[in-house]
């Protein structure tokens, strides 16, 4: 749960927007430039897939598991997927101990509904007994050391746990399901980045550092797949964008989603 | 995950040369490693990789008391949480607080506290945040181990580190650090913690059934690996100041 | 444990009988009889008299609530803050000072049973409008300073910057630009890193150098 009430100093506060005003940013990037990427991926082995990524000093975990269970009633001939996020107080001062608060669920909703709406994963290949039987995927996101855009951070955990996890084959014998000793790759069809961007005044900034962040006016999120198209869309804040903003924000996060796409572990397979 | 399969496998704990599934004798430990100070938000921290257990844990105090109402006005409340990841186990972890977690969150607590100078800072708290990643049998001694690492990496005066270590049973004989299978299929699992220096315990629980004397033959066994362990923990805490010297340029 | 017997013992120890223990992560100093443990980490307490930089983060009736970089939040009486009696008419506390703005402050009491009490009253206190702030560990300020102010001096003249030490922690750089004003920030971090190292004092002195001459291409 996330507890949003920090002050940031003046000083801090006008050095970013003084430092805007010539297109420059207090950690001396770009307005387009994302932070330093590192992947690291099947680092967990109880996990099916696992991946730590580092955005910055963001540091983020995901970790994916499978079990087989029930298919949903309305879509019994698929498998069935849940993604779940939760900010806990290890990550940074302003998180607190308890259920999920409106930043964990969002989160969660959205790096969701990007993998969904993408079709990232075959949910029909994981229809083991259509109607009785599916694998059921988890992914669980969690910070580990909180500065800013969680949201980018934890998609590209999510997909890097996915690309890299493994499901036990199995073989189904009437209505028993065997599961067989050796392992095949999660099937994926699509991959899906999410790009994060902030408006501060008139400027648009692409990943927000955590004091950026404290400072920014609104946030868009646009989630884009490896064929360019928008799989996703989340405006937060308590400010608004004009179209114009939207539009160019749209086009900057394919730019900037093409970029990240070449620090993505390779698939597994 | 349980792997169904036609052929019954039984489980071996010990084989004929009294070594043990993963290889290691009946007075031997996992291989351990820890890092100080792996996170900038946290005022001190630690991750620990004690065999197949993998954990984070994040120091933050002293702080201001939140709710104010819990503040003690003689010294400084600490507050611990020991929680595993959805997927640090075989079979996925509901995320919310499992009554097992619960109680580990108290013995944790109540093992590393009496090593905290908590009447320095009445009205202060202290928070302790354990995140197991992949669990493997004993994670709440690992989890002790890197919480000692933890506190003293955030500066916060001990009397002692905090080093821990799990005696099992299996076959029959003492086991050292139990690791998951030996957990969930021997006779017994001790945790020990101590502040070496001082030689006191502070904490102690099993399960399982051990005769007197196989108490006092625990302790034994523990100190010795204890000792070793308290080496690895003041390493990490030294390692990230690389040159540590005597003598200090400093201004009055 | 750090020494037995007799010995003279300074710093973050504490003591059982004749043997006497390390309490934090700390570096020994020993010399004869007398050893003395400094801690390497640690949160700012604070102490009478002492000049720190805070940050308000609320605005009461009577009194500003100010972070001042301690497990202890500082307080603000808006009698601390004008050295003639005025009267705050209706015009609320916000208007003299807000959230967010950055004080120079002293501590004027403070004995663990209430808050630690601010002043910004006298000459060189008050509110900060320019500069960056920079924070360190607390016990690493003296390293900043130097001996006898040695190396704060020495950053001021070659940087050209005014360099405030708050004791808490907190360092206020004000320079005619701002890019002297990173570099010193740049410096100032160098310095809390490698505090525990000896010749730190002539390898920033060349660290400078080369930032400036860097600078200046």
């Amino acid at each position: 749960m996330s507890d949003k009430y920090q002050v940031i100093s003046i000083l801090k506060k006008d050095a970013i927007l003084q430092l805007l005003k010539k297109n420059e940013r207090i950690d001396g990037r770009g307005l387009e430039d994302f932070r330093e990427i590192e992947i690291f991926t099947n680092i967990y082995n109880k996990a099916e897939g696992s991946a730590r990524v580092h955005l910055g000093d963001t540091k983020v975990v995901a970790g994916v598991k499978a079990s087989i269970g029930t298919p949903f009633p309305d879509t019994p001939n698929v498998g069935v997927q849940v993604v779940n996020a939760e900010l806990i107080p290890l990550a940074s001062p302003l998180f607190e101990t308890g259920p999920p608060g409106e930043e964990d669920i969002e989160l969660s909703r959205v790096i969701d509904r990007g993998i969904r709406s993408s079709e990232m994963i075959d949910i029909k290949k994981l229809a083991l007994i259509p109607g009785k039987k599916v694998w059921m995927i988890f992914i669980d996101m969690y910070p580990l050391d909180y500065h800013g855009n969680l949201m980018d951070a934890f998609g590209l955990a999510a997909v890097s746990a996915l690309l890299t996890g493994n499901l036990y084959e199995t073989e189904i014998n009437k209505d028993d399901i065997i599961l067989k000793e050796n392992k095949i790759p999660i099937p994926i069809n699509h991959v899906p980045i999410f790009v994060t961007i902030g408006k501060i005044q008139n400027k648009l900034i692409v990943d927000p550092t955590f004091e950026e962040e404290l400072v920014l006016d609104a946030k868009i999120t646009y989630t884009i797949d490896e064929n360019n198209n928008i799989c996703g869309i989340q405006k937060s804040g308590t400010a608004g964008f004009t179209i114009d903003e939207l539009i160019m924000a749209r086009d900057i996060a394919i730019e900037v989603a093409a970029k990240i796409r070449k620090y993505l572990p390779l698939k597994e397979g | 995950m349980k792997k169904v399969s036609n052929i019954t496998e039984v489980i071996k704990l010990l084989d004929e040369n009294g070594i043990r599934s993963d290889g290691r004798r009946l007075d031997e430990m996992r291989k351990i490693k820890i890092e100080a100070g792996v996170l900038k938000n946290a005022d001190g921290s630690a991750y620990i990789e004690m065999g197949n257990n993998k954990i984070i844990v994040g120091v933050y105090g002293p702080k201001e008391v939140r709710p104010k109402h819990l503040a003690i006005p003689y010294k400084s409340l600490i507050r611990c949480r020991y929680e595993m990841m959805p997927f640090s186990v075989s079979e996925r972890k509901s995320p919310s607080p499992s009554r097992r977690e619960i109680e580990l969150s108290k013995a944790i607590r109540e093992a590393l506290e009496p090593a905290i100078f908590t009447e320095e800072f009445p009205r202060t708290m202290i928070e302790i945040f354990i995140e197991v990643l992949e669990a493997d049998g004993g994670t709440r001694t690992a989890s002790i181990n890197a919480a000692s690492v933890a506190l003293a990496d955030a500066g916060i005066p001990l009397r002692d580190l905090v080093t821990a270590i799990a005696i099992g049973k299996i076959d029959g004989k003492l086991a050292l650090d139990i690791n998951g299978i030996e957990d969930q299929y021997g006779e017994g699992d001790m945790p020990i913690a101590m502040m070496p220096q001082l030689g006191y315990v502070t904490l102690f629980q099993a399960d399982g059934i051990f005769t007197p004397e196989e108490i006092e033959r625990a302790f034994e066994m523990a100190k010795k690996a204890i000792w070793n362990i308290y080496e690895i923990q003041k390493k990490a805490l030294k390692s990230k100041y690389l040159q540590i010297i005597k003598e200090v340029d400093i201004n009055e | 444990m750090i020494a037995e017997g007799k010995y003279k013992i300074e710093g973050a120890y504490y003591a059982i009988g004749k043997k006497y223990y390390s309490r934090v992560l700390g570096l020994t100093e020993v010399d004869n009889e007398k050893v003395k443990v400094i801690p390497l980490k640690g949160k700012y307490i604070p102490r009478e008299n002492d000049l720190v930089i805070g940050k308000i983060i609320d605005v009461g009736m009577t009194n500003w609530s100010v972070d001042i970089n301690s497990p202890y939040t500082g307080v603000l009486q808006v009698t601390e803050v004008f050295s003639k009696p005025t009267s705050i008419s209706r015009s609320s506390l916000s208007n003299i000072l807000n959230v967010g703005d950055v004080i120079l402050a002293k501590v004027i009491a403070f004995d663990f049973t209430r808050d630690p009490l601010l002043t910004i009253k006298e000459a060189k206190l008050g509110k900060v409008s320019k500069g960056t702030v920079v924070e360190i560990t607390p016990s690493k300020v003296p390293r900043v300073i130097g001996k006898k102010g040695s190396m704060v001096n020495m950053i001021r003249e070659v940087l050209k910057v005014n360099i405030i030490v708050g004791k808490n922690g907190r360092i206020l750089v004000i320079g005619s630009k701002p890019e002297y004003e990173a570099l010193a920030v740049i410096v100032i971090k160098k310095i809390e890193k490698e505090a525990h190292t000896t010749g730190l004092t002539d390898r920033i002195k060349s660290y400078i150098s080369k930032l400036v001459n860097e600078e200046g291409e």
